[in-house]
């Protein structure tokens, strides 16, 4: 199953080798991963999706959790959760029928055109990773010359906070 | 300030080897007496020095080296405690701050290199922290799970012209890192209760019984119960091993009873141990009919290689205090009849495969009669201080431990050439007890060169050396596995190991025969003040049984070259 796991851990040198390097060592798997300071700028923020069953996930929020720099760690997808992904997509735009589908996909997906020259539209989408992808593939007949996605931000619904 | 902070850390001895970016810091040791620097002859040494210190006194040992080469050479070492457990503070030099990144001479990203293998590392930025990172060194590695620690420190960072303020703090808080310090008290009563329903029960400790000071509690419980207790090959001494109730080291080289006893329980009580592959045998096959109750202080060894069923996370001292007051004030006492019918039944095992080993196949002098004359000339009491093959598991099985931090050996990495070093360290803080190395004439050639630290210093520890002529473990494999295909295990151009330690100045005997080997011993053990190396003889072709079979259930193992359960 896939997991979004959220770190709470000290802004300091070295403590993203330590989380990542957990990774690679303990063999677990990374899908995604993003890392940025808080509103304390102490902290940062890293959220990395996982797939793995529950043990696998099990272990890895405990050796997380284990790593001096990690001040909590919480597995999102064990409770109501929102997930956000960013994805800028450069097209290719060069006829009339091409950017009219691309317009009509966007505003379907609720993207925007953020730059355009008359070759080409990149498109800003904001969603869950589904979403991104889901709209990838409606663009059938266009063809994508570059992707960059921020991979998964999550954030717990209603009162729960993850914070000091 | 370096010398400073270890100072008022109470820091007696540190284990290290100059070089460029530690001159600071080297002539700062020089102009003090209080912290006392031992010279090795090879980084890895000055690592399992500080190691050996740590596991025979509970205390974090120090090391230091150098950048580059110095930093790269102690890093067996560092994982050699880490994969124990093992708390340690490892100081190494680094270039300057400014030429971090460059490839400067002898730099080497020592802090990207050790991390997997340390429980947390520091790379210090300015002079002014070093009293407090040396401090948070200490109190990360000795507290919890322990584990090895590295400060980097860059030569700009010991300068000695520039002073700054200096406070060695008293204590320190991490708000990332709490480690627990009692065991949840609900998931204590059940397990109490599970154990005393027990009827065919074993209590299966590691070597968090050892670090986490617990064997006088492991032993009132167990005794409390009259319940059998294994250890793991890092736990031995945690419950005495000369008791009725001590049923043997587990796993795959563990006794016959012990591993048929853990195959046929209906509860298992392990504390401080982490069901390692190596105790284990296959994971889908282990203790098909038990219930287990795990304590460990760390969360994330419970149910890593087996789920458990009662889980406690909690330093297993108070845990296990916790529950010898529950057990005692219990209305419930276990099954007497239970208890008797597992008692014969172990019993039964235990004479089965009571002799162990054969004496009569062959002239030759078995390994695993060394270890019962040291055992025996000894009285159990030395501290064995072990390299790694078949001599190691030879002195688990039969070196009778009643005491705990009196084996020292690398059981998690199998570290070859940790057992001079170790008794090395352990001889310098115990000087007045008997220290043996027990090695292969492979092993001690990994670090032989510390017989000059050895008499630098006058540390007069005993090796002995029980010499197969052969790298023993991997032929043991090769017999078994690979159709006796000896692949480089055959060590031919062995030293005249007698010549050799002269050469140091210690003392070297020889010895081919049984009938001398105990009066040569006690002669060697007298010799209170020198070292002496003993060249033993042993069967070649000697193997170390039981066996698991690879695969298997705990109980599937060999007993001799040809016979299985
Ligand atoms: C540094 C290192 N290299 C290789 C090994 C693999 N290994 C395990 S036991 C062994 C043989 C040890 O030979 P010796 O010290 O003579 O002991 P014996 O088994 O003969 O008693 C080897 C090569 C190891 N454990 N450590
Ligand atoms: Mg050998």
């Amino acid at each position: 199953m896939r997991h979004i796991i959220s770190v709470l851990m000290e802004n300091e040198p070295g403590a993203l080798s330590r989380v990542v390097g957990l990774f690679s060592q303990r063999n677990f798997n990374i899908e995604s991963l993003n890392v940025a300071p808080t509103e304390d700028s102490t902290l940062s923020r890293l959220t990395v999706t996982t797939i793995g069953d529950d043990r696998v996930v099990e272990q890895i929020t405990k050796q997380l959790n284990k790593l001096i720099d990690v001040v909590k760690v919480v597995d999102l997808t064990e409770g109501d959760h929102i997930e956000r992904e960013l994805m800028m997509i450069k097209l290719k735009a060069n006829s009339g029928s091409a950017r009219e589908e691309i317009k009509r996909t966007a505003d379907i997906f609720r993207g925007q055109i953020i730059d355009a020259t008359p070759n080409i539209f990149t498109v800003q989408l904001i969603g869950s990773s589904d979403k991104l992808d889901a709209f990838i593939t409606a663009l059938t007949g266009t063809t994508v010359l570059e992707v960059v996605r921020s991979g998964v931000s999550g954030i717990s619904r209603g009162e729960k906070v993850l914070s000091l | 300030m370096v010398i400073r902070a270890l100072r008022d850390e109470g820091v007696k001895y540190i284990y290290g080897y100059p070089g460029g970016a530690l001159l600071h810091v080297y002539d700062a040791i020089f102009q003090q007496d209080d912290v006392q620097h031992i010279l090795v002859r090879h980084e890895q040494a000055a690592t399992h020095m500080a190691d050996a210190y740590a596991r025979a006194t509970g205390k974090a040992g120090v090391a230091l080296v150098t950048s580059g080469p110095g930093a790269t050479n102690a890093v067996t070492g560092i994982a050699t405690a880490y994969m124990d457990s093992i708390p340690m503070v490892v100081i190494t030099g680094q270039v300057m701050s400014f030429l971090i990144g460059e490839d400067a001479f002898q730099e080497t990203d020592m802090i990207g290199i050790s991390r997997p293998i340390v429980k947390h590392s520091f790379s210090v930025q300015h002079p002014e922290e070093i009293p407090a990172t040396i401090k948070k060194a200490f109190h990360i590695a000795q507290t919890g799970r322990p584990g090895p620690v590295v400060v980097d420190i860059p030569k700009d960072m010991t300068t000695p012209t520039e002073r700054y303020e200096y406070e060695y703090p008293k204590s320190v808080k991490l708000r990332s890192y709490n480690p627990v310090n009692r065991g949840h008290s609900g998931q204590i009563k059940k397990a109490v209760d599970l154990l005393l329903s027990a009827r065919r029960p074993v209590i299966y400790s590691g070597g968090g019984i050892i670090m986490g000071d617990a064997h006088e509690e492991l032993t009132e419980l167990a005794q409390a119960l009259n319940y059998p207790v294994t250890n793991t090959l890092m736990g031995l001494g945690g419950y005495p091993g000369m008791d009725r109730q001590f049923i043997g080291m587990l796993g795959m080289h563990g006794s016959y009873e012990a591993n048929m006893a853990m195959h046929h329980s209906d509860v298992i009580l392990a504390v401080g141990a982490r069901f390692d592959d190596r105790v284990t045998n296959a994971v889908d096959k282990f203790c098909p009919t038990s219930k287990i109750i795990h304590v460990d202080i760390d969360p994330a060894s419970i149910s890593k290689t087996v789920s458990v069923d009662i889980p406690i996370v909690g330093p297993a001292k108070e845990v296990l205090k916790e529950m010898i007051q529950l057990v005692k004030s219990a209305k419930e006492q276990p099954d007497a009849e239970a208890n008797k019918l597992w008692w014969e039944q172990i019993d039964e095992w235990r004479a089965r495969h009571g002799g162990r080993y054969r004496t009569d196949d062959s002239e030759l002098m078995k390994p695993q009669q060394v270890i019962e004359t040291l055992c025996d000339v000894t009285n159990g009491d030395a501290f064995v201080c072990s390299d790694v093959g078949q001599h190691q598991m030879f002195a688990a099985q039969y070196y009778k431990f009643n005491k705990p931090k009196r084996w020292i050996n690398s059981g998690g990495l199998g570290t070859m050439g940790f057992g001079l070093p170790a008794a090395m360290g352990v001889k310098l803080n115990f000087p007045d007890a008997d220290v043996a190395c027990v090695t292969g004439e492979g092993s001690i050639q990994m670090n032989i060169q510390e017989l000059s630290t050895c008499s630098q210093y006058d540390m007069p520890v005993k090796i002995l050396c029980l010499n197969n002529q052969s790298l023993g473990m991997v032929r043991q494999w090769q017999d078994m596995n690979y159709e006796s295909r000896h692949s480089q295990s055959y060590m031919r151009s062995l030293p005249d190991f007698v010549k050799l330690v002269e050469s140091y100045g210690h003392v070297g005997m020889k010895v081919d025969k049984f009938s001398d080997l105990e009066a040569a011993m006690k002669e060697a053990f007298a010799l209170k003040d020198r070292l002496v190396f003993m060249d033993i003889a042993v069967d070649p072709f000697e193997h170390v049984y039981p066996m698991q079979v690879p695969r298997g259930s705990m109980r599937d193992m060999w007993l001799t070259k040809t016979e299985r359960t």
